[in-house]
């Protein structure tokens, strides 16, 4: 395992989640999309910590951290997400048009 | 006394308590009450002036500073000082404007008795009063060219009072306009000399000698002249100015067009405000006029022009308020070619020019404020200016017949009524000047003033009643109060003041030489009288004579060409329409209309043009879709990686 093979992995799993992000129509699935970039990132912090550093701890510390900070945002975004369906009885992004009012 | 003279502000500042609290507070609650506060205020400074003027003229009538503040300091000792200036000048000023004031508001009781916005009125007429007050008593050429435009400002406002009549709105527009107009060179002048002298002190310009300044240039920024001559260009220019204020020709249309105002307004700027003004000022810079080059002759010139300019259209007006209103032009060019014709040809000055004028803007004052309040009162009654509605007047009005014979007698110039000696002096400096026709002018025009004066009494007074109105006409308390006590000094003042106008009345000391010997024609107070009792002669031949055919002398459309011009006022007002229409509408706006159409309107356009493009593409942008928003997004950071520089 090197580093180039962290990178290569870190990269496949952002690009999926950027594929997500804008191809899907549900918000739950952007959600996980962005859930994903976000563990891509995670990846290439522990990747660089390990394989870099001389002392692995503040990478691993920075992405726990990422890793709480993310559940939170999850949360809040869930929230608004409840909001706009009781709003809106649907989560498709091609019919929150009104957003922009 | 020094108590006196230092409390001396309260004439200046009773006039403003009363604009004060009458604009403020009084003039929408009553007006009754606004009127008496109005009267009182009035009736205080006029006692207060008087009292100092006593005070002062037992004294030995030496020029006091009674106080002075700095207002605004400009550069090391350049300040622009308000103060209060008690000279024998500014002393008789403040007399006549305060005892003139509370003579046209007690009138205005009674005028403005049925006028519902009277409130306003009193208000109005005290900023008036506090405005030439501060004008007259001013200690340096700024104060005075504020409270000048303060003077323009109160006469606007009084002149289109009633604003509801086009014609009045369109009169103080032209007041204001055309004085303006003048003012703005009075400003360039008043710059210009107080650039050289480096003072606005008028104790300063008067003391100039052009000779000192000969040697010194004065860098103007876009040339250099010797001072001397800036000075000389200065003093014209500020001439201008009273040239404008005082209806002098070719600027005298706004003055009869302002009878459109209320008849105590026209009193009051007839007489005491507005228009001695500008004679006011070249007396007050007298000696700094007659030491600067010809410009006392350009005065003499216009104030001769005007003085039988105005009285021979005067001889054929109808309207009773523009009979006086040209009576009052004619006047004022008397005062002020009283001025220039100080001026010897020699260049020496005759001081008697001086003392002539003085004394009447103190005489004229008195009568012309009278006649213009006998007019107001025969119009409230006859309710028409129109001559052709009179008549017959002399048996309903007893008191105000009397009083306007004596007012007539006087600016006709029959001795022992106040105008004659007044006139007689100005007709002796016109001699003594040697300018043969600037003298016979005056003579002509003392003539033609009887008979237009006469004139106006008899279709006024005398024959039969001429309309429904006129027999009904019967005398008001409080506006035939205040005619019958000016009556008095129209008759007296100028028997009394005289030696006080003889002694203490001579411009300070002068840069140039003081006219010695002339000779004194002891025939002069003859032929003025002569010509007087023949102008009454005649006009008592043609419309006092029973058989007098009173409508052959109202008629103007049966007549020849030249009394047509005449009494079209030799055509004065259609040519200044002609003139603004052509020049000044088509010329000059349509130029400027031209730029503000297609220069500053399409560049706004354009700029607006763009916007609304721009605000359209940016808008396309936010249509609402998520994917697209983040699409943009991802794209964007990607083209910033490649094309910019990210702050990463």
């Amino acid at each position: 395992m090197t580093l180039l093979n962290c990178l290569i992995l870190a990269f496949v799993l952002f690009a999926i989640g950027v594929f997500g992000l804008l191809t899907r129509r549900h918000l739950v699935g952007m959600l996980i999309s962005i859930e994903l970039m976000l563990n891509a990132a995670n990846i290439n912090f522990v990747a660089f910590a390990h394989f870099k550093a001389a002392d692995a701890t503040a990478g691993s510390l920075f992405s726990i951290f990422v890793i709480a900070i993310t559940a939170c945002e999850m949360a809040v975004a869930l929230a608004i997400l409840i909001t706009m369906y009781r709003r809106h009885k649907s989560l498709d992004v091609n019919r929150l048009e009104d957003l922009h009012d | 006394m020094t108590s006196l003279y230092s409390y001396s502000f309260l004439i200046l500042l009773l006039p403003l308590l009363s604009f004060a609290v009458n604009g403020l507070f009084l003039c929408r609650k009553s007006r009754k009450a606004s009127a008496a506060f109005s009267v009182l205020c009035a009736g205080l400074a006029a006692a207060y002036a008087i009292s100092v003027a006593l005070a002062f003229f037992t004294n030995g009538a030496t020029p006091t500073v009674a106080w002075q503040f700095r207002f605004l300091p400009i550069v090391g000792d350049f300040n622009a000082n308000i103060g209060l200036l008690l000279d024998p000048l500014s002393v008789m000023m403040l007399v006549v404007v305060t005892s003139i004031a509370f003579f046209v508001n007690i009138y205005s009781i009674g005028y403005m008795r049925e006028d519902m916005s009277s409130g306003r009125f009193f208000a109005l007429l005290s900023l008036f009063a506090f405005s030439m007050l501060g004008l007259v008593i001013a200690t340096n050429i700024l104060q005075m060219f504020v409270f000048w435009e303060l003077v323009g400002v109160s006469s606007y406002m009084l002149i289109g009072f009633w604003y509801h009549k086009p014609s009045a709105v369109s009169a103080s527009k032209q007041a204001f306009i055309l004085t303006r107009f003048a003012d703005s060179f009075f400003l360039l002048g008043m710059v210009l000399v107080s650039y050289a002298v480096k003072s606005f002190d008028f104790a300063a310009l008067n003391a100039v000698n052009l000779k000192d300044f000969a040697s010194i240039p004065l860098n103007l920024g876009i040339m250099v002249m010797p001072a001397s001559d800036a000075l000389t260009i200065g003093a014209a220019l500020i001439f201008v100015g009273g040239w404008g204020k005082s209806a002098m020709f070719p600027m005298h249309i706004w003055l009869p067009n302002a009878m459109e105002g209320p008849t105590p307004v026209s009193s009051i700027i007839h007489s005491a405000t507005m228009v001695v003004a500008g004679v006011y000022l070249v007396a007050r810079l007298f000696p700094f006029m007659a030491g600067a080059g010809n410009t006392l002759c350009i005065v003499m010139v216009v104030g001769a022009f005007t003085a039988i300019f105005a009285a021979v259209i005067a001889c054929t007006q109808k309207d009773i308020k523009r009979i006086l209103a040209y009576s009052t032009l004619s006047q004022l060019g008397y005062m002020m070619f009283s001025l220039g014709a100080s001026r010897l040809c020699d260049g020496s000055i005759n001081t008697l020019g001086y003392t002539a004028s003085t004394f009447h803007i103190f005489t004229h004052a008195f009568f012309k404020c009278m006649l213009f309040l006998v007019a107001g009162s025969l119009i409230h009654q006859v309710h028409t200016n129109d001559l052709d509605a009179m008549g017959g007047l002399r048996k309903k009005m007893p008191f105000t017949y009397i009083a306007t014979l004596i007012a007539c007698l006087a600016i006709a110039g029959i001795p022992p009524f106040s105008g004659f000696f007044s006139k007689d002096e100005i007709l002796m400096t016109a001699f003594q000047s040697g300018h043969v026709a600037v003298f016979a002018t005056g003579l002509l025009t003392s003539g033609l003033t009887a008979f237009y004066m006469f004139r106006l009494f008899f279709l006024a007074f005398h024959g039969k009643a001429r309309s429904e109105h006129t027999a009904h006409a019967h005398e008001d308390f409080a506006m035939t109060l205040p005619i019958v006590c000016l009556a008095v000094p129209s008759l007296l003042s100028g028997l009394l003041a005289k030696n006080i106008f003889a002694t203490k009345f001579v411009p300070g000391a002068l840069p140039v030489a003081t006219a010695e010997h002339l000779a004194h024609a002891t025939w002069i107070p003859y032929a003025a009288g002569g010509m007087a009792v023949l102008g009454i002669l005649i006009a008592a031949l043609f419309y006092a004579r029973p058989k007098a055919n009173i409508e052959r002398a109202l008629d103007v459309d049966n007549r020849c060409k030249l009394y047509k011009t005449i009494n079209h006022k030799f055509y004065f007002d259609e040519i200044y329409y002609a003139v603004v229409r052509q020049f000044i509408f088509r010329g000059v706006a349509a130029s400027a209309r031209f730029v503000e159409d297609w220069i500053i309107g399409s560049l706004v356009n354009a700029t607006l043009f763009v916007v609304r493009k721009a605000g359209a593409l940016v808008r396309e942008a936010e249509n609402g879709y998520l994917p697209f928003y983040v699409g943009v997004m991802i794209v964007g950071v990607i083209f910033w990686y490649f094309v910019g520089k990210l702050p990463l």
